[in-house]
């Protein structure tokens, strides 16, 4: 992940120096991590890149470890994240938004409500069958993503807490296939970013009555979130750092692409 | 002029072979640099971390949160992936190598032979796509599996998937053998039938099993399309039905999430030379075949 990330700077590297014209230097920020980020990240760069034509802005998925290990290593300037980076404390954290995970289920299992209780029964493989929790007799069908995902972090978290996720279920690395697998198996449930649920036609399952909105979240009542992070090396500064208050500072953009504003928030958490 | 000219082509003669030379050793050092980063970072998991070999081989609880990066679940799903893409697909694919080498009239060959090369060219994305969207929901339908991924949809896919390998070799095998076995054994008065189950087929076996072994070759080492089918649940194969992992979908799943000098990555380093272990294993037993054969 490290070495094509280095390639493709070296690439980028040569293609400039061949290029670039000498009146002005570009300044080049390079940007790799979180795919649920990613949306964002390639909007902002590129509207950034419109009001200021002389920085040049690269943006890459990977994940959030990638993202981490990218810029932890200098690879990159920016390494975004849905989790914090506490074997890192080099990193500076800068936050730039919050983000919404739902609990999806396939339509046929008609379920609007699962108590935290039942989730914990669900996911730990206590409860294998959807009547144990109320709803029709079918098979439960476990969707989960892979150890060390940001998304599975904050269900951990905030969900399941010291209970442990049974492994017997079905792994898929992206939030793409998880919502596509889902919606396809009956009696499938999984979780999601609230940017990959939207518009989906999975059923989003309020947790304790509480539904999965931006408004629950903000008023603290929702509980499955996280905040996006974009790590950069030491406190940022010049272009990075402009940058980053620009992603931060664009609501507009923040809201269309699924996320929640920062400066909405009425609860604030240190340690997510 | 003649002496010029002699010396001249002595000089070419000189670059080439000293190019000739570069190009094989820059093989032999890709080799070695590719042997030697996965031996040294394949083996952190025991030297660094201390975990023990042993436990790593046959304990399957792949728990890398709490230290404990067994990875027999894995193992063994390889092995039963393997296996049932090797027991399904290599009788079927050594059916159509007999049938290309002593039966198939050659019009029909210059059309399988095109229709096979195609197989192989088919990138392994598209055999996992479809895999996913045709093999799966007629799995899910049709058995009690809920869902319809693991190891029969994975199988299923690898067994089409090395299909092409055993065909082609298995072809050869027959190809190769002198023509006077077959024009004996009908002069005897066998039949064509008799001629192929007792005749020719025990005389290529080395050949076929090198086509088998490679192909088994093939399966290990396929990630994407399995991937993509399997379910990738760490549990052991529960029946044909139920999903499980293999070494290689579990170094692709885990690998954008395993930090850099984690024990999470160390573990996956360890995967990737038991799967090169497992391939240089495969690669002696195809020596030993061919060294029978000759």
């Amino acid at each position: 992940m490290k070495r094509s990330a280095a390639f493709a700077a070296l690439l980028l590297g040569l293609s400039l120096g061949a290029g670039s014209a000498p009146a002005f230097a570009d300044t080049t920020i390079t940007v790799a991590g979180s795919t649920a980020l990613l949306p964002l990240a390639l909007d902002a760069a590129g509207a950034y890149q419109k009001a200021h034509p002389d920085v040049k802005i690269s943006v890459s998925g990977g994940g959030s470890g990638t993202g981490i290990n990218d810029v932890a290593s200098k690879a990159t300037d920016i390494g975004d994240s849905d989790i914090l980076a506490p074997t890192h404390p080099e990193l500076h954290d800068n936050r730039v938004a919050v983000i919404g995970f739902a609990v999806v289920t396939n339509p046929s299992v008609g379920l609007k409500n699962l108590s935290k209780a039942q989730l914990q029964d669900i996911f730990s493989g206590k409860a294998t069958n959807w009547k144990q929790v109320g709803g029709p007799d079918a098979k439960i069908v476990v969707v989960n993503r892979p150890r060390n995902s940001g998304t599975r972090a904050v269900f951990t978290k905030t969900i399941m807490g010291s209970v442990p996720i049974n492994e017997s279920g079905l792994t898929e690395d992206a939030t793409g296939t998880v919502v596509s697998i889902v919606k396809q198996t009956p009696g499938a449930i999984s979780y999601a970013a609230f940017s990959g649920t939207r518009g989906s036609g999975l059923t989003e399952v309020s947790i304790d009555g509480v539904a999965p909105t931006d408004d629950n979240i903000i008023t603290g009542k929702y509980p499955v979130w996280s905040y996006e992070h974009m790590f950069t090396m030491g406190p940022a500064s010049g272009e990075i750092a402009k940058f980053i208050a620009f992603v931060a500072g664009n609501a507009d953009l923040v809201r269309k692409d699924g996320f929640i504003v920062i400066n909405d928030m009425k609860v604030h958490e240190t340690d997510r | 002029m003649i002496a010029v000219q002699a010396r001249r082509s002595h000089r070419t003669e000189l670059i080439a072979v000293l190019g000739l030379r570069f190009a094989a050793g820059f093989v032999i050092l890709a080799m070695v640099a590719v042997l030697g980063y996965l031996a040294f970072e394949g083996t952190k998991t025991f030297y660094v971390d201390k975990f023990p070999l042993w436990t790593f081989l046959f304990s399957p609880d792949f728990a890398v949160d709490a230290g404990h990066p067994g990875a027999a679940v894995f193992i063994v799903g390889t092995l039963a992936v393997t296996l049932f893409a090797i027991v399904v697909g290599g009788p079927f694919g050594i059916a159509v190598g007999v049938f290309l080498a002593e039966i198939a009239p050659y019009r029909m060959t210059q059309l399988l032979k095109p229709a096979i090369e195609v197989m192989v060219g088919i990138p392994s994305v598209v055999y996992g796509w479809l895999g996913l969207t045709l093999l799966v929901p007629l799995i899910r339908t049709h058995t009690s599996s809920p869902s319809g991924f693991g190891l029969a949809a994975a199988g299923i896919v690898l067994a089409i998937m090395i299909l092409p390998t055993v065909i082609t070799l298995s072809e050869d095998a027959f190809r190769s053998l002198p023509g006077s076995l077959k024009e004996g054994s009908l002069a005897l008065g066998a039949t064509r039938w008799q001629t192929i189950t007792r005749v020719l087929l025990p005389s290529a076996a080395s050949g076929l099993a090198v086509a088998l072994i490679l192909g088994i070759a093939r399966a290990v080492g396929e990630t994407l399309a399995i991937q993509m089918v399997l379910g990738n649940a760490t549990q052991f194969p529960q029946g044909l039905f139920a999903p499980t992992a293999a070494l290689t979908t579990e170094i692709v799943t885990d690998m954008p999430g395993a930090t850099e000098g984690s024990l999470l990555e160390h573990a996956l380093f360890s995967m990737a030379l038991l799967l090169l272990v497992i391939a240089m294993l495969l690669i002696v037993f195809v020596r030993v075949a061919l060294r029978r054969r000759s």
